[in-house]
């Protein structure tokens, strides 16, 4: 007895030794040094560093007002939405700055989860900030983000195929002419047919492209909402991407092509046209100089406009990017706008573009001298953005996007009459609480 | 692993339990306590203080959920409109019953299960035969190589098989191109069919180790006396396997399916990551996910998690009851 006594003592004293070395660790990690600096949290998107260096380089601006740390969030836009918006309603008072996608930002304004921009920090840095970008951050006509960067697809051709097939391409093309080179040169052409958010992207583009909207008024209540799918432009939407997926246009791995693969296969000796984000340009640099790819490849790429739905009329590229939130419930809510003034300001934007490759919502960043050397194509993609549409604004955003990717993927399943209807039908009545999604 | 199967009950107090009458809190318990001597008190006494804190915690984790989740699920609510919450009774259970995607959701993860669990048992068995049969000298590396993939984590074996079949980065298509429907061109997760064939065969070959190993815990409990005296008797090894071996260990046998069949019946991770349900393959887990955490739908997510709940425990139910699975006694000859 004794014996198992004295080992119980011992036990016991060990486990005091665990815990409080465990209290500790989490004292430790629970606070800054004690110098009085404010800490500020700003969840990012994931990128190549470009936010991080930012955070740093303000942190060291402000002098001790603030101190910014970066904490990361899942890689794609959807799963970063269900992290935010879950710490949202929950009250997290960690969440300082939020980068943001913009189709998600109505969600999150309609119930009051982001703190109010104060006037004089809209009026600083709203100044030369593109069109679409302005309207993806403005909620009910209130600013309730601040742009950051503003991204769009242009499409990125093959010279050699082009010019093979004697296409035209110092003016805008349109989808039936590429649809056209495509089946002629046997070659692939470069859509996401994936059943993600970038087929909501596509979708949108299309019918945005036609003179038309997704939905028809953005700030209707769920069950008042009505959906354009139906008019000439969605069923323009609905021949175009029929016909890429039937005729085996976009290739064999279509229906699970993100953007990623889809400018993999671009890079490819398959490659032809492709409508994609500015990522490709550093990504394709980047692989020619670690030599997965050949040399020769960069001076086969050309760049244009987004196609056109119908020839002559400017088409409505997708609009996407990144928007800067304060939390409503963040402790700091005027420091945080006084750091976010300093992430945006046109420098750190040009700065992000070149070292990143996410262009500027503010087009006083063009001007920089650096933007031209790094992307010899930052004019379109500046055009682009001035002509870009957004996604739907609606704060039942997921589950339009949903739905569409639901009925409009695979696209060799869709029906250019029957596909448009569908899909509306289906958006109605889960959004009526009908159905399930 | 072996844990699963507990040995026969041999402390005395538990052998008094199981005579007729004086079960705990049967109407004869206060009676039957003081019957008890000092030493099984203390005993007694011990295992709730064992026991307790570990079963406190499961009330915690698991119950209070449970009951949370019931809750919710009778209000229309959703985590961005908090102002909007109102009750509604069924009405959430009434339109999942009502929808096509609950019923072809539910026999996608029917369909996964039965065949994933059908063909582990034979797989499992016959890797069980192996390693009971096997050499001293190999049997322990030979049972840690069976266990490999059951100690990978499901996502990254996810990932693995996602990458073997995916039409621009995987090698399957080149490797059995001689086969046929297999060509270069295949994108095996653009349809339900070839895109279900990879999840199973992911599922399949990560959880057969755990079937065989308690196939194999099942297996060494079959005496071998009697093998032998078949062997005498002059049976055949068919004979031996059907009238000798599988009667002996049928309780260990129905205690590997049921605990696969509610594994495979919750499926998530394979689908999430190879196709996120797209084309045909969303299973009941991933319509709860879609519900809740995606579309913020708190009621309606509960309300799938809760029928989902049931489901579990019509199948526990089934298993228990007709089949007569015995948890506790699963050893052969019960």
């Amino acid at each position: 007895m004794p014996t198992r006594k004295r080992n119980s003592a011992r036990n016991r004293s060990r486990a005091g030794t665990v815990a409080s070395v465990l209290a500790g660790t989490l004292l430790m990690s629970g606070c800054g040094p004690a110098d009085g600096t404010e800490t500020l949290t700003w969840y990012i998107n994931p990128d190549a560093g470009g936010q991080a260096d930012i955070a740093e380089r303000c942190t060291e601006e402000a002098g001790g007002a603030y101190r910014i740390e970066t904490s990361l969030l899942p890689s794609d836009a959807a799963s970063q939405r269900e992290q935010l918006a879950r710490r949202l309603a929950a009250g997290d008072s960690s969440l300082d700055i939020m980068s943001l996608d913009p189709p998600f930002i109505p969600e999150l304004a309609e119930p009051g989860f982001l703190a109010p921009v104060p006037d004089d920090v809209a009026e600083s840095t709203t100044q030369n900030v593109v069109e679409g970008a302005l309207a993806g951050a403005t909620w009910k006509d209130e600013l309730v983000t601040i742009p950051f960067w503003a991204n769009t697809q242009i499409l990125w051709y093959r010279k050699s195929v082009a010019e093979a097939a004697g296409l035209d391409m110092s003016k805008p093309v349109t989808w039936d002419q590429l649809m056209d080179v495509a089946a002629e040169q046997d070659k692939y052409l470069g859509v996401q047919g994936a059943q993600a958010e970038s087929m909501t992207v596509w979708v949108n583009a299309l019918v945005e492209s036609g003179g038309e909207s997704i939905i028809v008024d953005p700030e209707a209540p769920s069950d008042e909402i009505e959906l354009a799918l139906q008019s000439p432009a969605g069923l323009e939407a609905a021949r175009i991407v029929s016909t890429i997926g039937k005729d085996g246009l976009g290739g064999p791995g279509l229906a699970t092509q993100n953007e990623n693969t889809s400018m993999i296969n671009f890079q490819g000796d398959n490659g032809s046209f492709m409508v994609n984000w500015p990522f490709v340009w550093p990504a394709t640099n980047g692989a020619v100089e670690a030599g997965t790819l050949d040399a020769g490849l960069i001076e086969d790429i050309g760049w244009g406009l987004y196609p056109q739905v119908a020839e002559g009329e400017d088409s409505a590229p997708p609009l996407g990017g990144i928007n800067l939130g304060v939390g409503a419930a963040s402790d700091n809510p005027e420091l945080a706008y006084e750091a976010i003034e300093c992430i945006v300001s046109p420098e750190n934007q040009a700065e992000y573009f070149v070292t990143n490759g996410n262009p500027p919502a503010n087009t006083e960043a063009y001007e920089d001298p650096k933007i031209e050397e790094a992307f010899p194509m930052a004019d379109t993609i500046r055009q682009s953005l001035e002509q870009s549409a957004p996604r739907p604004q609606t704060p039942f955003y997921n589950e339009v996007s949903t739905g569409i990717q639901q009925t409009w993927a695979p696209p060799a399943s869709v029906d250019p009459e029957g596909t448009p209807e569908e899909s509306t039908e289906f958006i109605i009545s889960v959004l009526r609480g009908e159905q399930l999604l | 692993m072996t844990s699963a199967i507990p040995a026969r009950p041999v402390s005395p107090d538990l052998e008094q339990d199981t005579t007729p009458g004086v079960g705990p809190g049967g109407p004869s318990d206060k009676k039957a306590a003081a019957q008890y001597s000092d030493r099984v008190r203390a005993e007694r006494r011990l295992g709730w203080m064992l026991a307790g804190p570990a079963f406190i915690v499961m009330l915690a984790v698991t119950l209070y959920p449970i009951l949370q989740a019931i809750y919710e699920s009778l209000f229309q609510f959703r985590l961005t409109a908090p102002g909007e919450r109102e009750f509604i009774g069924l009405g959430n259970y009434l339109v999942i019953l009502t929808d096509n995607v609950w019923w072809k959701d539910l026999g996608v993860t029917l369909l996964i299960t039965v065949i994933t669990v059908a063909i582990e048992l034979v797989l499992g068995f016959a890797l069980a035969l192996v390693m009971h049969k096997a050499l001293k000298a190999v049997r322990g590396p030979l049972r840690t190589a069976i266990l490999v993939p059951y100690g990978i984590i499901t996502v990254v074996s996810a990932f693995a098989w996602f990458y073997a079949f995916d039409i621009n980065s995987g090698y399957v298509n080149s490797w059995f191109a001689w086969l046929p429907g297999i060509d270069s061109d295949l994108n095996w997760f653009a349809q339900g069919p070839t895109a279900l064939f990879v999840i199973m065969a992911s599922e399949i070959w990560k959880t057969t180790p755990f079937i065989s190993l308690l196939l194999l815990a099942g297996l060494a409990q079959v005496p071998d006396e009697l093998t032998e005296a078949a062997k005498v008797d002059g049976a055949t090894w068919w004979e031996q396997m059907r009238k000798v071996i599988i009667p002996n260990m049928k309780a260990a046998i129905m205690v590997a399916v049921l605990f696969r069949a509610l594994d495979a019946f919750r499926i998530f991770d394979n689908v999430f990551i190879m196709t996120n349900g797209a084309y045909g393959t969303e299973v009941l887990s991933l319509l709860a996910y879609r519900q809740s955490i995606s579309r913020l739908e708190i009621g309606l997510g509960s309300a799938v998690s809760v029928l989902l709940f049931l489901c579990v425990l019509i199948i526990c139910f089934i298993a228990i009851k007709l089949f007569k699975v015995d948890l506790a006694g699963a050893q052969g000859g019960k």
